[in-house]
C-alpha cells in the first residue's frame, strides 16, 4: 500500500465483461462456422473470468483468481475434445456449416 | 488516472477485437482477432494485479489454444463463411434485444455499485507464489480432479479424432 494507489470503479471491469459475454452470445448465434462459433464460446468464457478476476481483486481474496486458473483448465480440455468433434464431423459430413449437421433434425 | 486510461486503452481493444471477431467473414481472420482479445485481457490483468495469470492467459490461451484453432483451420481448409437465408427475423429481434439486454446490464451494473468500494490497481499481489500456496493447499482436491479431467480430455480427443480403421 504504496501512495500510489489508483482507483477505478469496479463495474466499468464488469460492463466490460457483460460486453465482452454479449459480443460471444452475438457470435455464437450469427455466426455459420462451427470453428467460428467455438471461438465465440472462448470468448464468453474469457468475459467471465474478467468479471472473476475483477471480484477477486475488489474482495482481496485470491480465491477468484484460482476459479479463473480452473476455468482455464476447462477451456483448455474444452478445446481439444471439441476441435477432434469438429475433425471427426468434418470427415464425415465434408462440411462446417452447422445447418448442413442435421441428421437428427426431423 | 494513469490506470484509468490504461484501462480504456485495454477496454477499447478488447471490444474492437471481439466486434471484429463477429464482422470477419473468414476464421482465420477470428482467430487472429481472439489472440488481440486474449492479450489485451492479459493487460487488464496486470492492472488487476494478477500477474500470474496475465502469463497464463498469454501462455496458455494466446499460446496453447489459440494454435490449437489456428491448426485446425489450417488442417480443414476452412473457407469463407457461407451466408444462409432465412434469419432475417433473428436480425429484427435480436439486435435491438441485444441492445436493450446490454444497456440495461451496464446501467444496474454501475448503478448497484454506489462507489462502495474500488478495485485497487497496479498492486501485484496475485504472484505464483500465493497462487501455488492456495492450489496445493485449500484447492489441493479440485486441483486433482482437474488433473482427471484432462487425462480424460486427452483420451476423448485422440479417440474422437482417430480415423475408423477399416
Amino acid at each position: 500500500m504504496n501512495g500510489t494507489v489508483l482507483e477505478i470503479p469496479l463495474a466499468y471491469y464488469l460492463v466490460l465483461s457483460a460486453i465482452l459475454f454479449a459480443c460471444g452470445v452475438t457470435g455464437f448465434l450469427i455466426k455459420r462456422n462451427i470453428i467460428t462459433i467455438f471461438m465465440a464460446i472462448e470468448l464468453m468464457l474469457n468475459g467471465v473470468n474478467l468479471s472473476f478476476v475483477a471480484f477477486a481483486a475488489y474482495w482481496h481474496a485470491l480465491s477468484g483468481q484460482v476459479f479463473v486458473f480452473f476455468v482455464m483448465v476447462v477451456a483448455a480440455a474444452e478445446a481439444a475434445v471439441g476441435l477432434a468433434i469438429i475433425i471427426a464431423v468434418f470427415r464425415t459430413r465434408e462440411t462446417l456449416n452447422p445447418d448442413r449437421v442435421n441428421l437428427l433434425k426431423l | 488516472m494513469v490506470h484509468l486510461i490504461l484501462f480504456i486503452i485495454f477496454g477499447v481493444i478488447c471490444v474492437a477485437g471481439a466486434v471484429n471477431l463477429l464482422a470477419q467473414k473468414h476464421p482465420i481472420n477470428s482467430a487472429l482477432s481472439l489472440v488481440v482479445v486474449m492479450g489485451a485481457l492479459a493487460g487488464l490483468y496486470l492492472l488487476l494485479g494478477a500477474e500470474f495469470l496475465a502469463a497464463i492467459q498469454v501462455i496458455v490461451y494466446a499460446g496453447a489454444i489459440m494454435v490449437l484453432f489456428v491448426f485446425v483451420i489450417m488442417l480443414l481448409n476452412a473457407g469463407e463463411e457461407e451466408h444462409t437465408h432465412g434469419s432475417k427475423i433473428a436480425l429484427l429481434f435480436g439486435v435491438p434485444g441485444m441492445v436493450v439486454g446490454s444497456v440495461l446490464i451496464a446501467w444496474m451494473l454501475i448503478h448497484s455499485q454506489p462507489s462502495a468500494r474500488e478495485v485497487t490497481v497496479g498492486q501485484l499481489y496475485g504472484s505464483a507464489r500465493s497462487i501455488g500456496q492456495l492450489l496445493f493447499g485449500q484447492f489441493l482436491l479440485p486441483f486433482e480432479i482437474t488433473s482427471v479431467l484432462i487425462l480424460i480430455a486427452i483420451m476423448g480427443a485422440v479417440v474422437l479424432a482417430r480415423r475408423e480403421s477399416q
